[in-house]
């Protein structure tokens, strides 16, 4: 298992994913910093997506879209915040319309990674921000389509917070 | 409640229910069995009002029901609500697992072809 953690905070509206790979800093790094490494995982298999503009620098943006089975296209931006090699980075991540125009409708996801080296391995650990509950289950609705698969009944991971006593 | 068609202020209800730690530890504990309010009472340093309190903003989101059982009300978890709630977030979450899964399997390709 490479997920070590994740922790679904419902007050602050925030979701921390905790992962771990058996490769150097400097070479998880490049899964987010080179867009054809990155283009291989940020769409799901069957949504593969497309970084036409990479500018990876704080103050940069991103352009992508993802190519669904049938040829339907969802597009995507990034405004990138922080871009600290090879152990910080933090973007906004939003929709972008048929032609390429950011959505103004849609909300948008504030990320954070870290990546660190942790007794040989490196660490990765990612944080989402949501704006609110409402637009949590408009993006849900949206239709992120793995998340749309699951199977409900995870009631575990909120009660982790549980102080025990 | 009719768990499939939450509107927005049920959604809302139901986080802002989930905000607090004493919510949290009363809904964990009558998940696992129903409990009287004064039995729940003995495990917070407050008075039986405030928890009563606690358990009625959970029973408005319909993360609990109770009943009144002679001179007890007895308070059960809702598991149908907390699904529905936590599906919002299991969403991202497997989002996130699947991209970690793809990076390790980029991560483990021989580094050939990759740029350096």
């Amino acid at each position: 298992m490479t997920v070590l953690s994740s922790q679904k905070d419902p007050e602050a509206l925030t979701l921390t994913i905790v992962a771990e790979f058996d490769a150097p800093v400097e070479r998880v790094w490049q899964v987010w910093e080179d867009p054809r490494q990155l283009e291989r995982w940020w769409g799901p298999p069957t949504w593969p997506a497309t970084f036409t503009q990479h500018d990876f620098v704080a103050g940069g943006s991103s352009k992508y879209h993802m190519t669904g089975p049938e040829g339907e296209i969802a597009g995507g931006w990034w405004d990138n915040v922080v871009v600290a090699a090879p152990s910080r980075f933090e973007w906004v991540d939003g929709f972008s319309d048929e032609n390429g125009d950011r959505s103004t409708e849609m909300p948008t996801i504030d990320g954070a990674v870290t990546i660190a080296e942790v007794d040989g391995k490196t660490r990765m650990t990612t944080v989402s921000t949501f704006g609110s509950v409402e637009q949590l289950e408009q993006l849900v609705q949206m239709g992120m389509e793995e998340g749309l698969k699951l199977a409900m009944g995870q009631i575990d991971g909120l009660l982790v917070e549980v102080p025990a006593n | 409640m009719v768990v499939d068609e939450l509107s927005d202020t049920d959604v809302d209800r139901i986080f802002q229910a989930l905000a607090d730690a004493t919510r949290r530890d009363i809904l964990n504990r009558t998940m696992r069995g129903e409990q009287s309010v004064s039995a729940l009472a003995q495990h917070y340093s407050m008075s039986f009002a405030a928890v009563q309190k606690h358990v009625a903003v959970l029973e408005r989101a319909a993360l609990v029901t109770k009943q009144r059982r002679g001179r007890e009300q007895l308070v059960q978890g809702n598991a149908e609500t907390l699904r529905r709630a936590a599906q919002l977030l299991d969403a991202y979450e497997q989002i996130w697992r699947n991209r970690v899964d793809r990076i390790g399997d980029l991560l483990s390709e021989p580094a050939k072809g990759m740029k350096e």
